[in-house]
């Protein structure tokens, strides 16, 4: 079985905020991890082989520093890392990014493919599906529970609005996933001691024979035209006064609204 | 396109250097320097006060279409659930009438698999026509023939913006569609204009989990398109007395690599539809254990409402994952969310803070939840909550 991992390496994104009144990014030494939901995707590859043989790679498009993402990776158990990295990959919107992934695993051969359910920095969930498609195979989106996988085929349960749905697909598939699936496990102290020596291949864009006008920025039909704070909430009202008080104000401020509490 | 700084202007004060949200820029020898980390984001070009950084096109760059007039029409995926119109694509044809009337130009749904009598319903809220396509197979949601014929319906009919819902649904098979058409594809928009001068839609969304937003154009390529975060945009009244027509498609040579087995409705005691509540009565770790979500659910009951949580709550067990809010939960926007023992971490505001009354009751007044709440509350739920109930089952004489 090969599996492929597609991991993103992404500012820890629940320490960056905005500062409303200068419109700037605060963000004093924010670190770069891997994208939490890709943990997840991690461990699912790491189960699936250990169940059914095989190897996993991982695989990040991103610049020369994501390396530290793929050797994060393969301390947690990964066979091998495959980094994307050229000038010419940067500015990719998901479109582009999910066309270089493409690109490179058409290369590297694979059974499954497991994307995690979103980034947390764009929070797109949009490279995973586009992937599926570039490489003409079918996907799960939200998967939160592998029940049965094989050579051919794995049923799954994917994450809908109100419950979830058994999904059927033959492979090879792509599967993204959310954090339900599984507990991402620790690196191993040997794991780290290997993934500190372990080789990285790296790709280029003539590597992996990119159509150059389908790649990074020039690749990318969307564009950011414009970064800005969101607002802040209205007025706020504080209410006051013993505990009876403080209820019979809340009271009496939703009936006065227009809709109809109570 | 390159970001360059000018270090002959670059005055060193760093500012730059915190505004980046990928740790691109460095201060070499005083003067701010743009590393490989350069994500072409832009964050850094508005904050340099000496207006340093600027940006570089290269030559030939940005991809252009033929003809971005052959595309006209604004279109909506209207999702269905059961054959059921879910709530969003009313919402949708709701944003879609405004823009395809800022534009001048008609306003189209998509349906599949469900009936004439639900694209009667689709006219009654704002389409100018519906393309109705009521095969078999696409009566449950599955992403190959949903993406397929989409985008054949897209490049035959050449629209030049197709919306979705951010939903399971749309988030899912709406990418597969962009990828087809070598479209942009802009995800979970809570905000639509069009462009003066060009008429390009300018798409607003949250990213870095809210903290930021962001308003995205897709230039030179159509259709544009994007999905639509749940509960933002308003529907319209909808007016029986509205004409369109129904056109019906009739795929051929669908087919699906995917097969959905089952459909499981998770339910616990009070049926949880969060995304389609209007008062949502939420619960977080201040709870202390489960028993206090049973509070929660009378209060949400005589409110005729759902119970919500935090992920403190739902990781503690208390409370089942179908009812979490937040960024790895749900995203909803009730009329009223009441926040009870919540601290209000940017992972659960970036999905509630749209709603449109928000109420927190929190110990703690220097909590965070109190920065987005309309009425705040510092008390204990305990007391407070209870107290809350006697006094709503007075008013209703219960
Ligand atoms: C990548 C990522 C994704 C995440 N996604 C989500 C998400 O989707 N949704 C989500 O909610 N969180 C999410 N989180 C977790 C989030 O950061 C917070 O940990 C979580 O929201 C905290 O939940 P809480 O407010 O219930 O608990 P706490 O932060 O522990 O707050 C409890 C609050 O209750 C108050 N309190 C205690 N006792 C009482 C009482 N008797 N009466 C009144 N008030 C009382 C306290 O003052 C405190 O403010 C995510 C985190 C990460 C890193
Ligand atoms: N640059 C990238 N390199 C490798 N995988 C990626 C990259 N960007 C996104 N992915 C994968 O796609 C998923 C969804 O990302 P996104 O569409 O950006 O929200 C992530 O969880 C990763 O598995």
């Amino acid at each position: 079985m090969n599996i492929v991992v597609c991991i993103k390496q992404v500012p820890d994104s629940a320490e960056v905020r905005i500062n409303p009144e200068t419109g700037t990014l605060i963000r004093d030494g924010v670190p770069s991890i891997i994208n939490p939901y890709d943990l997840h995707a991690i461990e699912a590859g790491l189960q699936i082989k250990e169940k059914l043989g095989g190897k996993v790679t991982v695989i990040t498009m991103g610049p020369p520093q994501a390396e530290q993402a793929l050797r994060d990776a393969l301390s947690m158990g990964a066979d091998e890392a495959v980094l994307l990295t050229d000038r010419a990959f940067a500015g990719a919107d998901t479109w582009a990014t999910a066309y270089t992934l493409s690109r490179a695993i058409n290369k590297i051969g694979a059974d499954i493919i497991i994307c995690g359910k979103q980034a947390i920095d764009g929070d797109t969930a949009q490279v995973g599906p586009e992937l599926a498609e570039f490489l003409d195979i079918p996907h799960v989106a939200y998967v939160r529970k592998i029940d049965s996988i094989t050579e051919d085929s794995i049923i799954v349960e994917r994450l809908m609005e109100e419950g979830y749905d058994i999904v059927e697909a033959s492979l090879p598939v792509l599967i993204t996933v959310v954090k339900e699936l599984n507990e991402p496990r620790l690196p191993s102290l040997r794991g780290k001691m290997a993934a500190k020596k372990a080789e990285i291949k790296r790709l280029t864009a003539k590597d992996i024979e990119a159509e150059e006008s389908l790649i990074g920025l020039k690749g990318s039909p969307t564009q950011v035209k414009r970064i800005f704070a969101p607002e802040l909430k209205k007025e706020k009202k504080m209410l006051e006064g013993s505990p009876e008080e403080q209820v019979q104000k809340l009271i009496e401020e939703l009936k006065g609204l227009k809709c109809q509490f109570l | 396109m390159r970001i360059v700084v000018r270090s002959e202007i670059c005055s060193g004060c760093e500012t730059c250097v915190s505004s980046c949200p990928y740790t691109a820029i460095v201060m070499k020898e005083g003067k701010a320097f743009i590393t490989e980390y350069c994500q072409l984001c832009r964050a850094c070009l508005s904050v340099c006060p000496e207006g340093a950084i600027i940006e570089v096109m290269e030559e030939g760059e940005g991809v252009t279409v033929a003809e971005p007039s052959a595309y006209r029409g604004v279109w909506v995926f209207a999702e269905q659930r059961n054959g059921k119109v879910a709530s969003v694509a009313f919402e949708l044809l709701g944003a879609g009438r405004r823009l395809a009337d800022t534009l001048g130009v008609e306003l189209s749904a998509v349906l599949f698999g469900s009936s004439e009598e639900s694209a009667r319903e689709l006219i009654k809220y704002g389409a100018d026509r519906v393309y109705l396509a009521q095969e078999p197979l696409l009566e449950r949601f599955n992403d190959e023939p949903y993406a397929r014929l989409l985008a054949f319906l897209i490049n035959t009919h050449k629209p030049e913006i197709v919306l979705a819902g951010a939903t399971p649904i749309g988030r899912s098979f709406f990418p597969r569609v962009a990828a087809i058409l070598r479209a942009g594809l802009t995800a979970d928009c809570t905000a639509f204009d069009i462009e003066p001068g060009t008429g390009n839609l300018l798409q607003t969304r949250p990213a870095f989990g809210g903290n930021i937003m962001a308003t995205i154009i897709t230039p030179n390529r159509r259709p544009q398109m994007a999905t639509v975060r749940p509960r933002v945009m308003k529907r319209l009244e909808p007016d029986p007395s509205r004409k369109g027509d129904i056109i019906y498609v009739k795929p051929d040579n669908l087919s699906s690599r995917t097969k959905v087995i089952d459909t499981v409705k998770e339910v616990s005691e009070l049926s949880v539809n969060l995304q389609e509540a209007e008062v949502i009565v939420s619960g977080g770790r201040g709870l202390g254990d489960a028993k206090g979500f049973k509070l929660l659910e009378e209060l949400a009951a005589l409110l005729g409402g759902v119970v919500g949580a935090s992920r403190a709550a739902v990781d503690a067990g208390w409370i089942s994952y179908s009812h979490q809010i937040g960024q790895t939960g749900k995203t909803v926007c009730p009329k009223l969310y009441i926040a009870c023992g919540i601290s209000g971490a940017v992972q659960h505001l970036v999905g509630m803070q749209s709603s449109d009354i928000i109420v927190a009751i929190n110990k703690n007044p220097e909590a965070p939840i109190f920065n987005v709440a309309n009425y705040g509350i510092v008390g204990d739920v305990y007391e407070i909550v209870p107290l809350l109930i006697k006094k709503i089952k007075e008013l209703k004489g219960l």
